[in-house]
């Protein structure tokens, strides 16, 4: 029975603190801070920490200057009747690419999922495209090819149509662009949708006598409207916070929305770090409204598709029957257009020894020559070595931090708990152009000479992508029975010997799953990081965007590639790590 | 052994928040009570368990005894260790965490680790000891195995404890439990998991286990057949209080109040009054008929009370045995129904419907005027509510 240490350490706990006589180890620890205590309050600060400071320099540095409260800055970054074009743009803008991206990329879903469409391989690999090529790369690619210039297309085009048929540098241009980039996210998001939704009650409507169209509009839409709402959401929010497109597309002809006009006007001298501001909260604004707009949407959906049942079934594909050649064809009019072309003006490019259009005298200089350069160019190599660095610490960092705070939040279940959630999804409605200025704000002014050095650029990512984390994280914890860590705890084990050798091997799957998912988007990172490098400290990213602005093509088009070629590896890895999670849950 | 004392633990949400002033809902009186003042002491070497229906209290009061939820007052002590203390002014507590009260637990879902090989599993609480109380490498492999061996595991030591059949993981989760050799096990729902046939054999296998270790146990269930034949003692819960506590037998033939009769077994509900007392018999005059009956409390005439008459404890037959006999009642077949082992007889008399369970061989056409009879050994009384 009970030994003589447990008998100790009973009374121990019996006690208040005070004067006793000494007794043995264990009682003084329980006044000391616990290791629990330790690494969930440093987790809980750092995540409040990224989250709530930036926001409040963003706001302080915005409405306050020497003198006090101010509206300086909006005036002068809303005057002149700017606001309406600004605030006209960006809807025109974000809209238009909504509505391109969730038409492609919810018939295709549906099309995928529930007929018998061939070439079923080719939406995998189009699903992938907006992960191996960054936005900066598809953007530049379509100015490649569509650019009244340069355009790979026009040029084939323009001597049997008479001029240039298409100019890409308008907001038709912008949204076409943004717009398919976005479409294999609405892809995926919807092929969810549909798979989880029960064919016997599209069947059963078909038996009532409706018509295919009929189906499709009065039961199968109204019955994935939950994940249409979450992808209209989330394309509506990129779009507005998409920082490439406008800034490479808009600027050229004076199209101005808000992410480009905070770049424009902290390009200008002196940059005008209110006005920047004033434009940053208001781009915030429009997007925490966005947000609000549609939980209220989906909260009032949500109560009528208990319908969707998670019962097991085997959907039917359709027969498309006489316009299975059509709908094939269309795959793959989508699949060039959307995947080969970018990447083969690219590869092209980058074979060039300077820029132009393909003719017979053009493909016999074909070149590494660019490569060669890249090589010797010590600023390619920093680059893709500090994408590289900062996007395993930044994964790893973001995933240690968030598998404790999901355990905080699954778990643990205390009071603020359901704050720290809350805190860890502020970051995804801060657009990455907002995020670089507020920790410009904040580390300008910052007695650590963190600015100009890689590591406020580790700062930017971890924010970033502290949601994805959390997402990640909590799934998995999610999945986890709480009796299996009860009964590490009932067998005597510590907090800490529970968490590491009872969750930590259960997460790990779905851990490492987050970790090569953070590692290729911060790869990639473009938006705040325009606003944060220093010179000798750029990204892959901003290393393009600068070849871009100087017309260094050809080298950029290499660049280019090898930078896709990196992801495609990393995001090889990631399916593999993705698959063996699917296989253990 | 275990003493447990006026333990009281209300619901999660209504807690009363301390430091927060009390608003209306927050006063006392609103608590929900998932405990409701328990009070039990387990003696050494017994299978003590708690059986109710869901929501009674029954794993609340479990997980308390574990450290896993902490009650909001009450004692909790294992021979004179103070587990857990708590005045009901929140004063002068004591509450050792789950992981420093030595106890074995097998859970509901047994929470076997699907990363660990089976050994490992059954290492784990030996592993996880502090550094000066833990055994050597050698020591731990020798415990391990001997309690696997115990559990006809041995053989299985290395697979992973995922590839185990379901009675082998229950095997696995009650060695883990085991093997720091527990003062106190506790066993929370853990044949609930199985199919029937499984759960009937690991049944007997548990009793014959638990008494040959003489291990003190708790064990929660809400299946009533199995806390009648595992358990020395059983206590009956319902919405957080202890309905009823005895040996299994008595605690099936004289329930104490309705919602014990009714919850354990089945039983047909009679309501009337006392008119005579000889003896040891009272009589007990219903609006169907005279009933004869002993009692362990002596009851008053003139008092109202629930005679409670279990189906087996009512035969049925075409003859009557002749005018005097008592409790014989006269009735008419409504339903039957074969069970195998047994034949189920409802049978209309006046306003009641009592249910008899009898001998398969004998079965009566529906519509049928039969005799019921009592006897008067095997019926209870149960206070009125």
């Amino acid at each position: 029975m009970a030994t003589t240490t447990d008998r100790g350490m009973s009374r121990a706990g019996s006690v208040v603190a005070g004067a006793r006589p000494p007794a043995p180890r264990r009682r003084g620890r329980r006044w000391l801070p616990t290791p629990q205590l330790l690494i969930t309050g440093a987790v809980a600060a750092v995540i409040a920490y990224l989250a709530l400071v930036p926001l409040y320099y963003l706001l302080w540095g915005t409405f306050f200057d020497d003198n006090g409260l101010t509206f300086g800055g909006f005036e002068r970054a809303y005057g002149n009747n700017r606001i309406g074009e600004l605030v006209g743009n960006s809807l025109w803008f974000a809209v238009g690419a909504a509505v391109l991206s969730l038409t492609v990329g919810t018939s295709l879903a549906y099309l995928n999922v529930r007929t018998d469409v061939p070439f079923k391989a080719v939406f995998f690999a189009a699903s992938i495209v907006p992960l191996i090529i960054p936005g900066i790369l598809y953007t530049i690619s379509w100015i490649f090819l569509a650019s009244p210039e340069i355009g790979v297309l026009n040029a084939a085009l323009s001597p049997i149509v008479g001029t240039a048929p298409f100019d890409i540098f308008t907001i038709w241009g912008m949204i076409w662009v943004e717009g398919l980039h976005s479409s294999p996210i609405v892809f995926l998001l919807m092929v969810a949708a549909f798979r989880a939704m029960d064919p016997s009650l599209e069947e059963s409507a078909l038996m009532s006598g409706a018509s295919r169209l009929q189906t499709i509009r009065k039961v199968t839409l109204p019955l994935v409207r939950p994940g249409l709402l979450a992808a209209v959401l989330i394309i509506l929010i990129t779009s507005i916070e998409s920082f490439e497109v406008p800034a490479l597309l808009g600027l050229q002809n004076g199209i101005y929305v808000f992410t480009s006009r905070i770049y424009f006007v902290l390009r200008s001298y002196p940059p005008d770090l209110a006005a920047a501001g004033a434009l940053a909260v208001g781009l915030l604004l429009i997007a925490v409204i966005g947000v609000g707009i549609s939980r209220l949407l989906a909260g009032k959906g949500s109560k009528t598709f208990q319908t969707i049942t998670g019962k097991g079934f085997r959907p039917r594909p359709m027969d498309l029957g006489r316009w299975k050649p059509v709908v094939g064809f269309g795959i793959l009019l989508y699949f060039f257009v959307t995947v080969l072309a970018p990447l083969a003006v690219l590869l092209y490019t980058s074979f060039l020894p300077f820029y132009q259009a393909p003719s017979a005298e053009a493909f016999s200089s074909l070149t590494l020559e660019n490569y060669r350069d890249l090589f010797k160019l010590d600023q390619a190599v920093t680059a893709m070595k500090n994408s590289l660095i900062l996007g395993v610490s930044t994964a790893t960092g973001v995933m240690a931090v968030m598998s404790v705070a999901a355990w905080m939040v699954v778990r643990a279940r205390t009071r603020g708990t359901g704050l720290l959630e809350q805190l860890s999804f502020v970051p995804l409605v801060i657009p990455g152009l907002v995020l670089g200025l507020s920790l410009s704000f904040v580390y300008l002014r910052s007695p650590i000479p963190i600015y100009g050095t890689i590591f406020i650029l580790l700062i930017a990512y971890c924010t970033k992508y502290m949601p994805y984390g959390m997402r990640y994280a909590t799934t998995s914890m999610t999945q986890i029975s709480n009796e299996l860590e009860e009964s590490a705890l009932v067998s005597g084990a510590s907090w800490w010997q529970t968490f590491r050798r009872v969750l930590l091997p259960l997460l790990t799957p779905g851990i490492l799953a987050g970790w090569v998912y953070i590692l290729v988007v911060s790869f990639r990172e473009l938006s705040s990081s325009i606003l944060l490098y220093s010179p000798g400290n750029e990204v892959l990213s901003i290393l393009i965007f600068e070849q871009y602005e100087n017309g260094q093509f050809t080298v950029l088009a290499a660049l280019g590639v090898i930078m896709v070629m990196t992801l495609v590896v990393l995001v090889s890895v990631a399916y593999k790590v993705g698959a063996k999670v699917g296989l253990r849950q | 052994m275990l003493r447990i004392e006026q333990l009281v633990k209300s619901f999660d949400g209504e807690r009363k928040k301390r430091g927060s002033k009390a608003v209306g809902a927050d006063t006392a009186g609103a608590r929900v009570f998932a405990v409701n003042n328990v009070s039990f002491t387990v003696p050494e070497g017994e299978l003590f368990t708690l059986l109710g229906p869901s929501g009674c209290g029954k794993t609340t009061t479990l997980r308390s005894v574990a450290g896993l939820e902490s009650p909001d007052s009450g004692e909790i002590a294992l021979s004179d260790r103070v587990l857990f203390s708590r005045s009901a002014t929140g004063k002068a507590r004591t509450n050792v965490p789950a992981n420093a009260r030595g106890l074995g637990m097998v859970f509901q879902s047994y929470a076997i680790w699907p990363h660990m090989t089976v050994f490992d599993n059954v290492a784990f609480p030996l592993q996880v000891k502090r550094r000066n109380e833990r055994l050597k490498k050698k020591e731990i492999e020798h415990r391990v195995l001997r309690v696997l061996e115990t559990m006809e595991l041995a053989n299985l030591a290395d697979r992973q404890a995922t590839k185990l059949s379901g009675g082998q993981q229950q095997r696995l989760a009650l060695a883990r439990a085991l093997v720091i050799e527990p003062p106190l096990l506790l066993l929370d729902e853990p044949l609930s998991n199985l199919d029937a046939k499984l759960r009937e054999s690991l049944r007997y296998e548990l009793k014959r286990l638990q008494r040959e270790l003489g291990i003190t146990s708790i064990y929660v269930t809400h299946d009533q057949i199995e806390a009648l034949a595992l358990s020395t003692t059983v206590a009956v819960m319902k919405d957080g209080n202890v309905m009823q506590l005895g040996r299994p037998r008595e605690v099936y033939e004289n329930p104490n109040c309705k919602f014990v009769a009714e919850f354990i077994g089945t039983s047909n509900f009679i309501s009337g009054s006392v008119t005579a007392k000889h003896g040891d018999l009272f009589t007990v005059d219903t609006i169907d008929g005279r009933l004869v009956l002993g009692s362990p409390i002596d009851l008053t005439i003139g008092s109202d009370v629930i005679v409670s008459i279990r189906p087996e404890a009512v035969e049925v037959n075409t003859m009557s045995r002749g005018g005097d006999t008592p409790n014989e009642w006269l009735g008419k077949v409504v339903t039957r129904a074969f069970l195998g082992d047994a034949v189920d007889h409802v049978v209309a008399v006046g306003k009641h419907e009592i249910r008899a369970r009898g001998n398969p061989s004998v079965s009566i056409e529906p519509g049928s005027t039969v005799y019921l009879r009592m006897d008067p050994a095997k019926l209870a009384l149960v206070p009125v509510d």
